[in-house]
């Protein structure tokens, strides 16, 4: 429970919303997560972008992220509240710790492999790994 | 045996991005037939990319041709473990909106 998780909530807001409204709304919702125990570690509006598809009659939205830090209940109070609110076109939330984790994980096994083999390592880093081909490519 | 060395030897350099020879065509049997292609590599290993953003329009858009439809591997020539990913990013994408499900 007390684990930290991390996710990155998306949402589109109406085109049609006033410039004081769109800051307050960030506002608001930002206040949500942090009233219910978590954390913004970043947030930031995209700006309006054409959608790929049609939202609502609307053909463009207002794009914001919020990157939060908490356990889990505030991002189930702030979709509660994007739910309800309709500036909000559409939202999703993406829990990405964990992947990024993986990332790092394969990050670090890909740079204590290249240490293992220091012949393998420097031909990669040298000619592209250009010598480990051999005369493979002839084949092409 | 020795080509079983060589297939051990070629899986394990998979995930460095070092285009290895592939059988070709059922273990080398009938090569004569049909023609010579080109070994595709996975274009994440070669990049080293370890984790495919579903915000990144600009690159998802390389694997949904016209038709809004994901690319399949057999074509773009991804590993499975990097098409996992781009398929899971593109869902994302198309989820807000950013990706079109259909496109005619």
């Amino acid at each position: 429970m007390a684990e930290k998780r991390v996710y990155e909530v998306v949402f589109i807001v109406d085109p049609d919303t006033q410039e004081e409204e769109m800051t307050k709304l960030t506002q608001n919702l930002s206040t949500v997560v942090t009233d219910q125990g978590g954390t913004i570690t970043r947030n930031e509006v995209l700006g309006r972008r054409q959608l790929a598809y049609r939202i609502g009659r609307k053909n463009e939205g207002v794009y914001v992220i919020f990157e939060v830090e908490g356990t889990g209940g505030e991002i189930a109070e702030l979709e509660r509240r994007m739910r309800v609110n309709d500036a909000i076109m559409r939202y999703m939330t993406v829990r990405v710790d964990e992947d990024r984790q993986r990332a790092e994980k394969l990050k670090a096994r890909r740079q204590r492999k290249a240490a293992k083999r220091p012949g393998f390592a420097a031909a990669a880093a040298g000619g592209g790994s250009a010598p480990a081909r051999g005369g493979d490519d002839s084949e092409a | 045996m020795s080509r079983n060395i060589e297939r051990e030897r070629d899986f394990d350099n998979e995930d460095e991005g070092v285009p290895e020879r592939r059988p070709q065509g059922g273990g080398g049997r009938g090569g004569g037939r049909g023609r010579m292609r080109r070994r595709k590599v996975c274009r994440f290993c070669v990049d080293k990319v370890d984790l495919i953003d579903f915000k990144d329009v600009k690159l998802l858009q390389n694997f949904i041709p016209e038709r809004g439809k994901i690319l399949p591997r057999r074509i773009s020539g991804v590993c499975t473990a990097h098409q996992r990913m781009l398929t899971e990013a593109i869902k994302r994408a198309r989820n807000i909106a950013l990706l079109p499900y259909t496109a005619d």
